[in-house]
């Protein structure tokens, strides 16, 4: 299988229009004992042969289309209406290069707008920008604005910020001299009373997930208020954006920048990429954004049309002083995001964050009534939570009978900490239905009675 | 010359300039109450607003479009019809490759067991998908001559942040980070950006009257305080560093490192290893030379290979087999951290894998040859008309410069303007910044020779048009769905968000309870 | 359009001797020529601590970014805040209306290294 059009006719029509008698007298260049030598094996395959190698490795997964999984920590399983996947793949989207010409690219540029927007409307805040790579990176990339406006070197954070998150943020900031400070979460979220200790007059920002890790609603008033009494940001970090259908805008409860990861929002899990970090701010600090901004302007005959804009923060301009290094972001998901929230409206967006509650809890609730399950935290949540297995010994048992039943249920912790071992984070979304909801409380019981 | 101006004209100017305006926004189509997906409520479960207690409870909800399904589907179709593509246009853009995404690639990558797989399922739930990774990381340490490779990176510029991230683990290990990295005054802008991230001084250094690395002046600036050398070989003027291992064995005389962009990989494949070369550590840029679809901006994946003394800085989780099983291990004291979530562009990565068992190993030096063999031909064919400041000979891609055409009033931005009349994307402007009034072009191997052909006509009108009404030029181009735009008041006073009109039907208290 | 009565320094930043130790400074004809149509400047914050020859402000246009280099050492006591919301002002009157910012001066030997306006002249018809 090859993608290459040209005949033996082509070939010589070009060599004799270049002025050589064959190719690689175009190779001179390359000094000879860099040149690799031709090789036979492996031929490449047909299509046909390459899809049947492929549907073979896809066959080896279990996907959530097949078992019942219940895992969020991150990245959620939501159905994706067909609309999306039909508007998305167009050739004229998906093929698209970076819209830095505009005349070429008002489809690619409008629909950023419109994201823009959308995000703003979500999240409570002023200006958005064009997508970043992910949630945990447009984290980082938070935190590095923060250090800029400030002026400072101190970041503080709680457990409760999902680890890999964490992760990232150390890695992006490992370079220069910024300290991390981060706080123990015993009751599955921050504790105010110890993040107003830690916030000091050299913190740049107070970070929050909301829900966090745990799934758990955090007291992000009194967080922010705690961030601002020292001059600091409070960065709101949302892995799972479904949940504001319900939960108050960050920008209302003074959030400084709201970032996070739009996956949830039309685009599959995919194995956990390609995803999508949205980031949003003040007015004030719009030029302080990273990532790419589309804006809204006028051609010479008055018509309205959307352009880049603010580019010269980019590093194509302000080179080793960009704001960022991003370049390629994640262009073709946020469109998928634009038509998800508009399929949904503003009512959808309601009536699934609704059901993806009311799902949630009603698991929840039915586990703890079994004696093996506790709730591990007295906090409220959204669609995740965490359960505390009472009889750890039952853990091999209650694996085994889910499994059996074609359910993957709750993610071990003790992964991320091995002082969380015993609990589960447990996700339920829209996607399972009330009577596989019975089901994986009827397996369970089983076990536990 | 009109025949082929109208005949290629983009098929969207009629329906612009037909309907006299442009595709409202999805928000300027709302109709309060209409509604497109609706969702079965639950029978069983709390009401949110006895378990979410109130002051975390959403008063307004979002003032998102209200439309149909129908609204949606013919506004952002229409959206996709204002768009130049690689499915519908020419792409001739320098360093970014613009090749043909097939199709099976897609259609692969949204198979079920891969789209709806989570990425925290048990190992032995993914061991498909493990095998993928697994082995398309061989087959890239095979192509480059690398040792190891991490397929974390979710693009070129995050590539380069793990690969100096790296490259300053090393060096710190070895006694201290050192200051400074060499960046030659070509380079794409990430190369800077990307070094002042990891808390690097960049030193550049001035490329030759040939347009190469100049020896003496790399000798020069090298010094125990250099930790690596970043370049891109080709460079960014299409032309192979024919001393490259000279370059690299200085850089390695002084201790530093060297770390090659691979965004021209495309001239390289299956000719040459960048391994052989001397680099230690590189980037590749899945959606140039692997074919994955641009997206009008991503996703796209920039893995890092890298030797074996780099090896143990790599991201983690890094993909091990143990007793049979792939799996992921953060095992790895020295590694640099994680720089994003999860294991990488997943969806990515296997339309790349895809790419590569498509042409197999055998197939790989076909496309470099026939990268090299259209940007040669096109540098023939416009040698007449355009100033080659580097010669007609390249690699896969060629730099004209348009300082004739300057001179009688026709700039390069111009040309590229004018060449969107002609039904062609223009090739990369003003980069690199060391050649004037520059045209970066890079046909890429699937484009056919009447596709080239028209595109060498299409400038070599442009050129006649410089000569006898460089005026066309300045307005262009007229044939598109807008015409050049004010991007000064765009940057002087942004507009980059919509802002629905205050509603008094939105803003309402009865309105937030009916919803709620 | 190089006016007499003013210091300019290589980067094309000038700079007018006011009362005491006082100094204004903008850029040149030949700068903003180049920028073409600005549409944005960092300005210093009032109170800070300048280093002659090194970066103070920024001014950018659609495609290009530039530093400001300090052409003296000294505080900043006040800066044109009508930039902020009209940069064109660098453009039409760059040495008027367009000033940057007015600094308390604190080495008067560096006023000896700064280019009249015959030398900045001379400089410029060298490097065209």
């Amino acid at each position: 299988m090859s993608y290459l059009p040209h005949t033996d006719s082509d070939l010589a029509q070009m060599l004799k229009t270049i002025g050589v008698e064959r190719l690689d007298d175009l190779l001179e260049a390359i000094p000879t004992s860099l040149r690799q030598a031709p090789a036979q094996r492996p031929a490449g395959l047909s299509e046909l042969e390459l899809t049947r190698h492929l549907r073979t490795l896809a066959r080896m997964n279990c996907p959530a289309s097949e078992l019942a999984v219940y895992r969020g920590a991150g990245l959620y399983e939501h159905a994706i209406p067909a609309a999306v996947e039909a508007l998305a793949s167009r050739g004229e989207f998906a093929t698209a290069y970076t819209p830095y010409q505009p005349e070429a690219s008002q489809g690619t540029l409008q629909a950023i707008y419109e994201f823009q927007t959308m995000i703003c409307e979500l999240t409570g805040m002023e200006v958005a920008n064009a997508s970043l790579y992910d949630g945990a990176s447009g984290l980082a990339e938070a935190a590095l604005m923060a250090l800029r406006v400030t002026e400072r070197r101190q970041l503080v954070m709680s457990q409760t910020v999902h680890p890999e998150y964490r992760q990232v943020l150390t890695t992006y900031v490992s370079g220069l001299s910024v300290s991390q400070t981060t706080l123990p979460a015993p009751t599955g979220v921050t504790d105010v009373a110890q993040a107003r200790t830690a916030v000091t007059s050299d913190t740049a920002a107070l970070i929050v997930q909301m829900p966090n890790f745990f799934g758990c609603l955090e007291p992000v008033h009194e967080l922010a208020h705690a961030a601002h009494a020292v001059g600091a940001l409070c960065i709101v970090c949302i892995a799972e954006p479904v949940s504001l259908g319900l939960l108050v805008a960050p920008g209302h409860y003074g959030a400084d920048i709201v970032v996070g990861e739009a996956q949830s929002l039309g685009s599959p899990m995919s194995y956990g990429g390609p995803s999508l970090g949205f980031f949003a701010t003040r007015q004030a600090w719009l030029r302080k954004l990273p990532g790419r901004i589309a804006g809204r302007t006028t051609d010479q005959q008055g018509r309205c049309g959307y352009v880049l804009t603010l580019q010269a923060r980019e590093q194509h301009i302000r080179r080793e002083k960009a704001t960022s290094n991003i370049c390629t972001n994640e262009g073709l998901l946020a469109l998928r995001t634009t038509i998800f929230l508009s399929l949904l409206g503003p009512q959808g967006l309601q009536e699934l964050a609704a059901l993806n509650c009311q799902r949630a809890h009603a698991l929840q609730e039915a586990l703890c009534r079994l004696p093996c399950f506790a709730p591990a935290f007295p906090q409220p949540f959204f669609n995740e939570f965490v359960l505390q297995l009472t009889q750890p010994s039952l853990q091999p048992a209650i694996e085994q009978a889910l499994a059996e039943a074609g359910v993957v249920g709750g993610l071990p912790l003790d992964v991320f900490d091995a002082s969380w071992r015993g609990r589960s984070l447990w996700c339920v979304t829209e996607t399972k239905a009330e009577e596989q909801v019975d089901r994986v409380v009827e397996v369970v019981h089983r076990v536990c009675a | 010359m009109c025949a082929l101006e109208c005949g290629s004209s983009h098929r969207t100017s009629d329906h612009a300039q037909r309907a006299g305006r442009g595709e409202p926004l999805m928000f300027e189509q709302s109709s309060p109450g209409r509604r497109a997906i609706r969702y079965p409520k639950a029978t069983r479960g709390p009401q949110p607003e006895q378990v979410i207690p109130s002051a975390l409870r959403r008063r307004l909800p979002p003032r998102l479009p209200e439309v149909s399904e129908l609204d949606v589907v013919r506004h952002f179709t229409r959206l996709s019809q204002l768009n130049f593509s690689v499915d519908t246009h020419m792409y001739p853009l320098g360093s970014c490759t613009m090749k043909y995404n097939p199709k099976v690639n897609d259609a692969l990558a949204a198979l079920e067991g891969f789209a709806q797989l989570h990425p925290y399922q048990p190992v032995e739930q993914c061991q498909g998908i493990l095998r993928l990774l697994k082995q398309l990381e061989a087959l890239l340490c095979e192509i480059c001559g690398m040792a190891a490779f991490s397929l974390q990176p979710a693009a070129g510029a995050q590539g380069e942040l793990v690969g100096l991230a790296m490259v300053r683990a090393y060096h710190t290990a070895h006694g201290a980070p050192r200051r400074f990295v060499l960046i030659p005054d070509s380079a794409h802008g990430t190369n800077p950006a990307s070094a002042a991230l990891c808390g690097y001084t960049v030193q550049t250094i001035s490329s030759g009257a040939d347009g190469l690395i100049d020896l003496a002046q790399l000798r020069q600036a090298l010094s125990g305080e250099v930790a690596a050398l970043m370049l891109t070989n080709p460079n960014t003027l299409g032309l192979f560093e024919r001393q490259i291992l000279d370059v690299t064995r200085l850089v390695h005389e002084a201790g530093a490192l060297v770390y090659l962009d691979g965004a021209n990989l495309n001239a390289l494949l299956g000719l040459v290893q960048p391994g052989a070369m001397g680099v230690d550590v590189l980037h590749l840029n899945l959606h140039k030379t692997f074919s994955t679809p641009h997206g009008g901006g991503g996703p796209g994946a920039g893995p890092v290979g890298v030797t074996r003394a780099l090896e143990p800085y790599l991201p983690v989780p890094r993909l091990v087999e143990q007793q049979g099983t792939l799996q992921w291990s953060t095992a790895s004291p020295h590694a640099i951290g994680r720089v994003r979530s999860f294991y990488g562009n997943v969806g990515i990565l296997i339309r790349a894998y895809a790419y590569l068992l498509a042409y197999g190993t055998a197939g790989l030096a076909d496309i470099s040859r026939g990268a090299i063999l259209t940007a040669n031909y096109l540098a023939a064919r416009l040698a007449a008309q355009y100033d080659l400041p580097y010669g007609r000979r390249c690699m896969h891609e060629f730099i004209i410069s348009a300082k004739r055409q300057q001179a009688s009033g026709g700039s390069a931005l111009d040309i590229a303007k004018r060449l969107l009349d002609y039904g062609c994307y223009a090739p990369t402007i003003y980069f690199p910044l060391i050649v004037e009034e520059a045209l970066m072009i890079e046909p890429t191997e699937t484009e056919s020779l009447q596709t080239l052909e028209q595109f060498a006509e299409a400038m070599l009108a442009i050129a006649a048009e410089v000569e006898h009404e460089p005026a066309r030029l300045k307005h262009a181009p007229t044939s598109t769905p807008v015409t050049r735009l004010d991007e000064v008041t765009a940057a002087r006073q942004p507009d980059v968000r919509y802002q629905p009109p205050q509603d008094p039907v939105t803003q309402d208290a009865t309105y937030a309870m009916r919803h709620v | 359009m190089i006016p007499d009565g003013l210091h300019y320094t290589k980067t094309h930043e000038w700079v007018r001797r006011e009362e005491g130790t006082r100094a204004t400074v903008g850029i040149a004809h030949h700068a903003q020529a180049e920028l073409k149509d600005i549409v944005f400047v960092e300005l210093p914050t009032v109170g800070k601590t300048l280093t002659a020859g090194q970066a103070c402000a920024v001014v950018e246009s659609v495609k290009a970014a530039f530093d400001i280099y300090a052409p003296l050492s000294g505080t900043v006591v006040t800066v044109n805040q009508a930039l902020v919301t009209t940069p064109q002002l660098i453009n039409q009157d760059c040495y008027g209306q367009g000033w940057f910012f007015v600094l308390e001066a604190s080495q008067p030997a560096e006023w000896e290294k700064l280019l009249p306006s015959s030398a900045y002249a001379a400089l410029l018809a060298t490097t065209r």
